[in-house]
This record gives structure tokens, C-alpha cells and sequence, in this order.
């Protein structure tokens, strides 16, 4: 009873960060343990060779389940697929990302399996043979220990927070076959945003605008210095601007949207209303810009310039475009 | 068309935490209490079905204290017909909470269960989908959109990036997603309905969680940051303190 399962993610056919970094968590555990990591992968054509990779971040066993159907993630194909493994096995721990796909399966797992289930985990440890987990409540306001009473302990962890390590596993892939039974729901497409931008769970950096942006128009700042800082940075949003219209929900960090751990967050005009800060603070980094030497931010803010940011993010996207372009 | 919807009362999202001195729950002084904004889309969307539809009932399920009985007025004055109290205390742990609702909607005929998507108290996000696998239900999780044709089902869902496009068959379970509707404020009128209307009351025992909760902790208080200075002039000094201090750029 040492093993860990982890579900690797599938996306667009390719094997991300999340799985990476998913693996790299089990693998952690395991070591602990003293047991495998097994890894169940579904995708269409060539995800075999696609999740043979995470051998090279831990994985002894790599399970594989490929079918033109489950070029989109397929809940209920998943959840059968997850559920069957644990019970032919006997697994410790089985380990989801907390990205959309992990926080829609794992409670489905958890469900069928009458298993209980910690989401968004931002830390694990074994004592004992038993494994507690910490996790944020209340958008982080509130951090939780909780101890499994039984195997398997089941969790989704939090990006940004397990780095994928380069640890080499025993990398064996295998074909399983494919799932018997029912889907009862079928995701049919997938349509992209319009502004084809990293979700702001997942980018390494985040700069939010808030109302002291003024006008929606003036996001075209913020854009020019996402595109400065590089393929890992993208936009947010306070809930103000989100509320009036300016931005999409999908942006919206806090309490009501999403919680980021980016390794740097700009909050650019966010005055830094408890809700909003509950869901940055764990941010590695933050930067606050705002007109009032006064605003909340800057009780959280590790680095903070007072003023107009009209001139100070033209100023700023222009010299990290200087530095970056120095290396 | 008839829906269930299941809420819950939390803790406003303004309210500032401070863990009691038996370290696993919050100190009572100061909280206020309201329904659970994803709650308030999904009985948004139940309401509107059935005025479309110009029939059916809504149903809205709470479990939790005595006091869940004043959120479920509120979902009563929203415009649901009829209020069930699933009174226990409650639990941080999602699974004998799906069981407990489970067991409850079991016995009820539906075309839509209807679910915040997750509650900004515990945060847990997995009782829609565990009551969806224990009552063996279409589920569709984080849904922004909805469209409904006799027994088909159309949800929209949101992931990173955009939507997934996810279809079913009722009756189904669904969470809801902020930007699924845009929910209305109880008026006058209906919170004087809501006072007649029936709410019943059951007492129910929730099974042992399958995860003890060990401690509740506040989050260690940022350090002390610092401002590097005023204007577009301090700019310089932010980004050599971000690529040398900091080592993030």
C-alpha cells in the first residue's frame, strides 16, 4: 500500500506542465512511501509517446488508454479509467492537477470510490503511514491540515506549487485497452477564447489591472507589458473591472474568480479589497502600482511604486523589454 | 421543468478569517453570513427555467445549521417554491455531505439538479460531482452556459483557454459558474411570499469524514515589503530589484 497513482493530463495531445508537475508531486510521495508511481494517461493517436516522458519525472508505470474519442477529455471514459486502476491495484495515494480537468474528475473518482478527497493541495507529508495534506480555505484566507483516515488519499494539487523535477523513473508505458461502460455526458468541442492568452491559473506571471485602469481601453498598457515579460506572463483582473464589463470572468483573481500562485504578480491600479488579496497572496512576488501610497496592496506588495500608472507601465514594460533583451 | 438546487450558507466573501482558539474552525464575533454566490447562479437559472417554462417546481436543499433556514428564505424569496433543512452542523469534508444530499434527493423526481460550483467557505468544489457518481447522473461541471431541447442538454463549460462543449441527456446534474446568468435580488414581494411558503425541516446525521481536520491556521502575515519609490522614475530600481533581489525577471 505505498504506491502513488497519478492522473497525467492530456492536452491538445501533449503532456504539460500540470502533468509534470502532478508526477513530480507523486513521485515525492512515493519516495516517502517507499513505493511506485504509476501514471494513467487518455488521449487520441500517439499519447504513449507523449506520456513515455514522464518517466523522466518519476514515472515507473505508465498506463496508457488511446482512442480517437478521447482526443477531448472525456469525464466519465476518465473517471473509469482512474476508478479501475485503483481497485486493481492498491494504491496510497492518487494524485489529480488542480487544473479544469483534475477538479471536474477527481471528484468523480472520490464519488464512485467512496474516497475522500483534499483539492487545490499545497503541501503533503507522511507520518506514520498516514498522509495529511495542507490546503487553503476560504480562498486561502484560512490554511488547513487534514489527515486521510484511509487509503487511497486522494487530492488534486495547486500549479506553481510542486515544481516538475527531473528525477528518472523506471518509464515503462503501457497500452491498456479501452474503457467499458456508458459515457453518460460527451464534451463535443472545445472553442477557444477570443484572446488566445495563458490562463491566469496557470502563468509563472500575472499582471491584473483594477478600476484604477479608468477605461477598458487602457488594457492595451497592460497587453504591452504581458508581450515584455514573455510567453509565461499573462493578464488579470479585480473583481470591479470584471463586475462593470471590462473584463472577461475568466481573468477575475479573488475570492469569486480564481486563486494564483504565479511566481510574480503585478497588481497595477488594485486598490487590494480583502477578496482580491485572498486570492494573490501566494503569489511569490508581488508588485503593487497604485496612485494611493494608502491602498491596502501595498500591506502585501513586496515591491511597490507610488504613482501615476500611466507613465509608470510604459516606463516598465520598456525597461524589462531592455533587460530582457541584455539577458 | 423541475430543479433542485442545493446551497449553502458561507461566510460573506468581505469577512476577514480569524481561527477560533480551538484552531479548526472560525471565530464566530463579526461573521456575516450569506448565500453562497455561485449558489445564487444556479437558482437564478432554476428560476428562470421554469418561468419559461411556465411550469414546474424549484426545490432548494440546504444542509447545515439551524440557521441555513434564513438562506433558504432567502432562495424562497429569490423565487424557489419550497425549502428542505437538512439540519446537522455541517462538515469540511465533502464526501459525507454528498452522501447526506444524496440520500435525500435519491427518492425525487427531477429533470435538473442544480449546484453552486463550489462554496467560497471550505472550497471544496466536489460535492456536485460526487452526488452526480452516487446517484449514477449526467454531470457537467463549471458551466457558463445552458441550453435545454426536451431532454437534451447543451452545457458550456469553462476551462483554460475557453469552453468545452459538453452534451447530456436529462435529468442531469449541473454546477454553476459565474457568468451562467445574472441573479436577481429578492423584492419586496417576494420575501413577503417566502414567509408562507413550506420549509421543512429534517434532521440528519452526517457519517465520519474521511479526512480529519487537524488544524486551521491563518496564513503567516506577508513580510514587510517595501516601496521602491514614486513615478515612472522608480522603475529602473523595481526591475533591478525583481532580476537581482528577487530573481523572478
Amino acid at each position: 500500500m505505498a504506491d502513488v497513482l497519478a492522473f497525467a493530463e492530456i492536452r491538445d495531445g501533449q503532456v504539460g506542465k500540470a502533468a509534470r508537475e502532478t508526477v513530480s508531486a507523486a513521485r515525492t510521495l512515493a519516495n516517502d512511501l517507499g513505493g511506485a508511481v504509476h501514471v494513467v494517461a487518455l488521449g487520441g493517436a500517439g499519447t504513449a509517446g507523449a506520456a513515455g516522458g514522464l518517466g523522466e519525472f518519476g514515472a515507473d508505470r505508465i498506463m496508457v488508454a488511446e482512442d480517437a474519442a478521447y482526443e477531448l477529455y472525456q469525464p466519465d471514459a476518465a473517471t473509469a479509467a482512474v476508478v479501475s486502476t485503483v481497485k486493481s491495484g492498491e494504491y496510497a495515494a492518487v494524485l489529480f492537477p488542480a487544473s479544469a480537468q483534475g477538479k471536474d474528475l477527481a471528484p468523480r473518482v472520490a464519488g464512485r470510490l467512496g474516497s475522500g478527497l483534499a483539492t487545490e493541495v499545497t503541501a503533503v507529508a507522511t507520518e506514520g503511514g498516514s498522509i495529511t495534506v495542507k490546503r487553503p480555505m476560504y480562498a486561502g484566507k484560512a490554511i488547513a491540515t487534514l489527515r486521510f483516515a484511509a487509503a487511497p488519499a486522494l487530492m488534486t494539487v495547486r500549479a506553481n506549487v510542486f515544481p516538475a523535477e527531473e528525477r528518472p523513473g523506471a518509464g515503462a508505458v503501457e497500452q491498456v485497452p479501452g474503457i467499458e461502460g456508458a459515457s453518460r455526458v460527451r464534451v463535443t468541442g472545445f472553442e477557444a477564447s477570443e484572446r488566445d492568452q495563458l490562463d491566469v491559473t496557470e502563468a509563472s506571471v500575472v499582471v491584473a489591472g483594477g478600476r484604477g485602469m479608468q477605461d477598458p481601453e487602457n488594457w492595451t498598457l497592460l497587453e504591452d507589458l504581458v508581450e515584455a515579460l514573455g510567453d509565461e506572463a499573462t493578464l488579470g483582473a479585480s473583481r470591479a473591472v470584471v463586475d462593470a464589463g471590462w473584463r472577461p470572468h475568466a481573468e477575475q483573481v479573488g475570492q469569486t474568480g480564481k486563486t494564483v500562485s504565479p511566481n510574480l504578480y503585478f497588481a497595477v491600479g488594485i486598490s487590494g479589497a480583502i477578496q482580491h488579496l485572498a486570492g494573490m497572496r501566494t503569489a511569490k512576488v508581488i508588485v503593487a502600482i497604485n496612485r494611493d501610497a494608502d491602498a491596502p496592496i501595498f500591506n502585501v506588495a513586496d515591491y511597490g511604486v507610488v504613482g501615476d500608472l500611466f507613465e509608470i507601465v510604459p516606463a516598465l514594460a520598456e525597461e524589462v523589454r531592455r533587460v530582457r533583451q541584455d539577458g | 421543468m423541475n430543479t433542485i438546487v442545493c446551497i449553502k450558507r458561507v461566510p460573506d466573501s468581505a469577512t476577514r478569517v480569524k481561527v477560533d482558539s480551538d484552531r479548526t474552525g472560525l471565530d464566530p464575533a463579526g461573521v456575516k453570513y450569506t448565500l453562497n454566490p455561485y449558489d445564487e447562479f444556479a437558482l437564478e437559472e432554476a428560476i428562470r427555467r421554469k418561468e419559461a417554462a411556465g411550469a414546474g417546481t424549484v426545490t432548494v436543499i440546504g444542509l447545515g445549521p439551524a440557521a441555513t433556514s434564513e438562506t433558504l428564505r432567502s432562495a424562497l424569496a429569490m423565487g424557489a417554491d419550497e425549502a428542505v433543512l437538512l439540519s446537522c452542523e455541517g462538515s469540511h469534508d465533502g464526501l459525507p455531505v454528498a452522501r447526506a444530499l444524496a440520500a435525500e434527493i435519491a427518492g425525487r423526481e427531477f429533470d435538473l439538479l442544480l449546484f453552486g460550483k463550489q462554496a467560497i467557505d471550505d472550497d471544496n468544489m466536489q460535492v456536485p460531482q460526487m452526488v452526480a457518481e452516487m446517484l449514477g447522473l449526467p454531470c457537467a461541471s463549471v458551466v457558463v452556459g445552458l441550453e435545454i431541447s426536451g431532454r437534451d442538454a447543451v452545457a458550456k463549460r469553462e476551462v483554460e483557454g475557453g469552453h468545452e462543449i459538453v452534451e447530456f441527456t436529462l435529468p442531469a446534474v449541473v454546477s454553476a459558474q459565474k457568468g451562467l446568468n445574472e441573479p436577481r435580488l429578492p423584492n419586496l414581494k417576494g420575501i413577503m411570499a417566502a414567509k408562507k411558503k413550506p420549509l421543512e425541516e429534517k434532521d440528519v446525521t452526517l457519517e465520519a469524514p474521511s479526512l480529519e481536520l487537524v488544524e486551521l491556521e491563518e496564513p503567516p502575515a506577508p513580510a514587510a515589503g517595501r516601496i521602491v519609490g514614486e513615478g515612472a522614475g522608480a522603475v529602473p530600481e523595481l526591475v533591478a530589484a525583481l532580476r537581482q533581489e528577487a530573481k523572478v525577471l
